[in-house]
């Protein structure tokens, strides 16, 4: 990209793996050859709070947070956390959102409305948007955990690096922590997919 | 944590600031780890603990935590003592000292400031420490560097003899970058000598370190004049350079890829004379730190002409975005025309919240049933989100075991309003065993009339699951001895019939009992004893779900709080006398309810039941 420096912002909610898949990026484009820095604001996030996390890879990478309005990919696992960080995709750029809500307890009081829609609000504001439901694929595979790699899965055409390697990094990392898992994590990584490209 | 912390020397691998400063304490030989967990710092000891042939502890507090530091230094062994900046205040009594005494074996402490306040109750900058404390600062900006000056951290701390504080910030701890990890180091074993005048800190004693310390002073100010850590990157753009120190230094990298950068990685005692040179060499000089105006401070009274806090933020991270407007303005030039005129997006705050089935839903949902007759002072830990909607239950939140002291004087400066209030003290496990019990000590020696609750879920909870002596468990998950909190307090002075132990998912007995403890003119401990729901002695049950032809909107199980359950349909409905309210249909999120039935307790419909079962008609909780 034109300085370089791919920046990717993962966003999502605490507890649905947005650091994990983060670091998964992080390893592919290490295995590539790529010097990479990743840093994300999450002190509190174990408890449901938001959490976004920042991915920069290039030949150097200095500082770790993307400047503001820079991000080249959006990867958003939830509808309104999409929205929340869309100001950070620059122009024209690619944001791949799961449509699927989770609102929390301060709108389930009423305290706060839960925008009406998301992606024609980012669509209005210029963005290349690819929604799709990652948690329905989730939940038709079995397994809601499936998410973060339904969400590689969606980001894995849109690498500076082929979409097999990404798939590779998964795959390795399932086969030494938990070879039963792999072949459904492959089945979920081809659905996001497939989910993303339906949506283009 | 990364298998890579293990991984062979001169191999090249992700790691995070924390676990780059572990990994190179491992190669520096350490034979001592302690800490305190607290964010950002907490990973560093628990990546230490994998390694073999380090005693690793997380202790009770972080004075302690220095002090067994000091004491593996005293006797000629490498230690390494993290922590997080306000830890540090709860150290200094330790610290102060060993300024004095130095260090025998190399003393690394490592303090972590949460710049940018992502999960602090304050941002202060712990380089102040090393002027009070007369210590060398080492700031790296990024996990190679960490992982670098620990390692020089422990040469330095055993040239000068002198503890050694690498400042760390959380752009640093929780940041992963490249670092290439190096062989393990088996220094040689010390052993403790006598020697009074120098580890017995009398006054006659500490008089004659004094001239010493100063004199290391000076030494270390040549040291930082003439070391590695310290770079001149030169740029072909003189109109401005910066001296700059730590995280900022790569943010200013990228803003101003042309300038001329004197950063400090060794940056106390300031090396003025390399600054002085350096300066002679650019037409501006700006100096950026995070957060104070420290070498901003020193280098305009050595009388160097620069700008500092002036144009920068004063609080905060120096991001790109926070750097480039002002020193572009400075040089007279626009900022580059915003090319994003995109209004932010509007969306709600999502703070973070108790857990689904938190065993603290149940406290702050009992106290805010009663809370116009209560002042609730807090503490730190997860229980601190007590505060938050929709409990809206904690009057006061300062620092580790704030609580006790806070409620005392609560209850002895009662003004005439307050007169009939209960006064409440609510404190986790953790942080009663860090500097709670003090407190109530001392409410029960001046006769304090304060309700204690003493949350014991079993764990660390907010910093992530980490075990103290409350659990009985250690760092490594060994069994370790357990504290008994009931026979604590009482030993603390509580009498044995004001000392109750309860369920805090039995909602009424909890509220009886707050009742009856308040309406008592005596200092009580309620003891609460379910486990953090995400630790694996936490039991889970069959979930709940609601029955929509008996939920009526009234919302009440919303006061709970709990995650699992969210309102799918809202109604206004005019009653009978004409009032008009708004009515709440719920459902619960059967995937992670983990049938605590709290929420069960305040229905009075009944329209909370099992899958399966009949409404009304519930199985009781083990």
């Amino acid at each position: 990209m034109s300085d370089g420096i791919t920046n990717i912002l993962v966003a999502g909610i605490g507890g649905q793996g947005v650091m994990t898949a983060t670091e998964i990026l992080a390893q592919a484009a290490i295995a590539k050859g790529y010097d990479v820095k990743k840093t994300e604001v999450a002190g509190m996030a174990q408890r449901g709070g938001v959490v976004n996390s920042h991915l920069r890879f290039g030949r150097r990478v200095l500082s770790p947070v993307i400047p503001a309005g820079a991000a080249h990919v959006l990867l958003a696992f939830e509808a309104a956390e999409g929205l929340r960080w869309s100001k950070e995709v620059r122009p024209g750029g690619l944001v791949l959102i799961n449509t699927s809500r989770l609102p929390p307890p301060v709108v389930s009081m009423g305290l706060y409305p839960y925008p009406q829609d998301p992606v024609a609000e980012m669509r209005a504001a210029g963005l290349r948007v690819q929604p799709f439901d990652a948690s329905g694929i989730a939940r038709e595979l079995g397994e809601i955990k499936l998410i973060n790699t339904i969400m590689l899965g969606a980001i894995a055409d849109h690498l500076p690096f082929p979409a097999e390697d990404l798939k590779a990094q998964i795959l390795s990392r399932f086969r030494a922590r938990k070879p039963e898992l792999a072949e459904l994590n492959e089945k979920a990584f081809e659905a996001g997919r497939q989910g993303a490209k339906a949506a283009a | 944590m990364s298998a890579a912390l293990k991984a062979p020397a001169l191999t090249r691998h992700l790691l995070s600031g924390n676990e780059a400063i572990a990994r190179a304490a491992w190669e520096a030989g350490i034979r001592v780890a302690t800490s305190y967990p607290g964010t950002p710092a907490t990973e560093i000891l628990e990546a230490v603990s994998i390694f073999p042939g380090i005693h690793t502890e997380f202790s009770v507090n972080e004075k302690v935590a220095m002090e067994v530091a000091i004491g593996a230094s005293m006797s000629g062994a490498r230690a390494l003592c993290s922590m997080k900046h306000v830890g540090m205040n709860v150290a200094s009594d330790a610290f102060m000292t060993l300024s004095l005494t130095g260090a025998k074996g190399g003393l690394v402490i490592v303090v972590a400031d949460d710049v940018g306040l992502s999960s602090s109750q304050n941002e202060q900058d712990s380089r102040y420490w090393g002027r009070f404390g007369h210590m060398p600062i080492l700031e790296p900006a990024d996990s190679d560097e960490a992982y670098r000056m620990t390692v020089a951290a422990f040469d330095l701390s055993e040239r000068f003899a002198t503890p050694v504080i690498l400042r760390t910030t959380t752009r640093v701890c929780h940041v992963k970058g490249m670092v290439t990890v190096g062989e393990r180091q088996e220094p040689a074993e010390g052993g403790f000598a006598p020697d009074p005048m120098r580890w017995v800190m009398v006054p006659s004693n500490a008089q004659r370190r004094l001239p010493l310390q100063h004199e290391r002073d000076r030494a270390l100010r040549q040291a930082a004049e003439e070391s590695p850590l310290n770079l001149v990157e030169d740029g072909s753009d003189k109109r401005v350079g910066f001296v700059t120190s730590g995280p900022a230094y790569l943010h200013l990298r990228e803003s101003f890829p042309d300038a001329p950068i004197l950063k400090l990685g060794f940056s106390h005692p300031l090396p003025v004379e390399l600054v002085r040179r350096f300066a002679g060499g650019v037409e501006r000089l700006v100096v950026a730190e995070e957060t104070e105006p420290l070498m901003e401070t020193e280098l305009k009274a050595a009388g160097l002409p620069l700008v500092g806090k002036e144009i920068l933020p004063r609080w905060g991270e120096l991001l790109p975005d926070a750097v480039r407007p002002p020193v572009l303005a400075l040089l007279g030039e626009a900022a580059p025309p915003a090319g994003d005129k995109r209004p932010a997006p509007s969306v709600f705050p999502r703070p973070p919240t108790l857990c689904v089935a938190c065993p603290h839903l149940g406290v702050y949902f009992a106290l805010s049933r009663m809370r116009h007759k209560v002042l609730i002072s807090g503490d730190i830990g997860c229980y601190t989100l007590g505060a938050g909607q929709p409990w809206m239950a904690l009057d006061t939140t300062i620092c580790m075991g704030a609580s006790m002291g806070i409620a005392l004087g609560m209850d002895k400066a009662r003004a005439e309003a307050d007169k009939s209030k209960g006064v409440i003290a609510v404190i986790g496990d953790s942080t009663f065993l860090h500097m709670g019990m003090q407190g109530l000590l001392n409410i029960t020696y001046n006769r304090g009339n304060v309700t204690v609750l003493l949350l014991d879920n079993r764990t660390t909870g907010m910093t992530g699951g980490q075990n103290n002596p409350g659990c009985g468990r250690d760092v490594h998950g060994q069994t370790a001895p357990e504290v008994d909190f009931a026979k604590l307090v009482e030993a603390l002075g509580v009498k044995k019939e004001r000392i109750r132990v309860v369920d805090p998912y039995e909602l009424p007995t909890l509220t009886r009992a707050l009742r009856e403890e308040i309406a008592i003119n005596e200092p009580s401990v309620i003891i609460t004893d379910r486990p953090c729901t995400l630790i694996d002695e936490y039991a889970k049950l069959r979930p709940y779900r609601v029955d929509d032809d008996r939920c009526t909107g009234c919302g009440a199980c919303m006061n709970v709080g709990c995650p699992a359950i969210s309102v799918t349909n809202r109604e206004k409905v005019v009653r009978n006398n004409g009032a008009e309210v708004e009515l709440s249909f719920v459902t619960i999120d059967t995937t992670i309810c983990t049938g605590c039935s709290m929420c069960v307790k305040t229905c009075g419909a009944d329209a909370i039941v099992r899958p399966g079962s009949t409404a009304g008609k519930e199985e009781a909780n083990p």
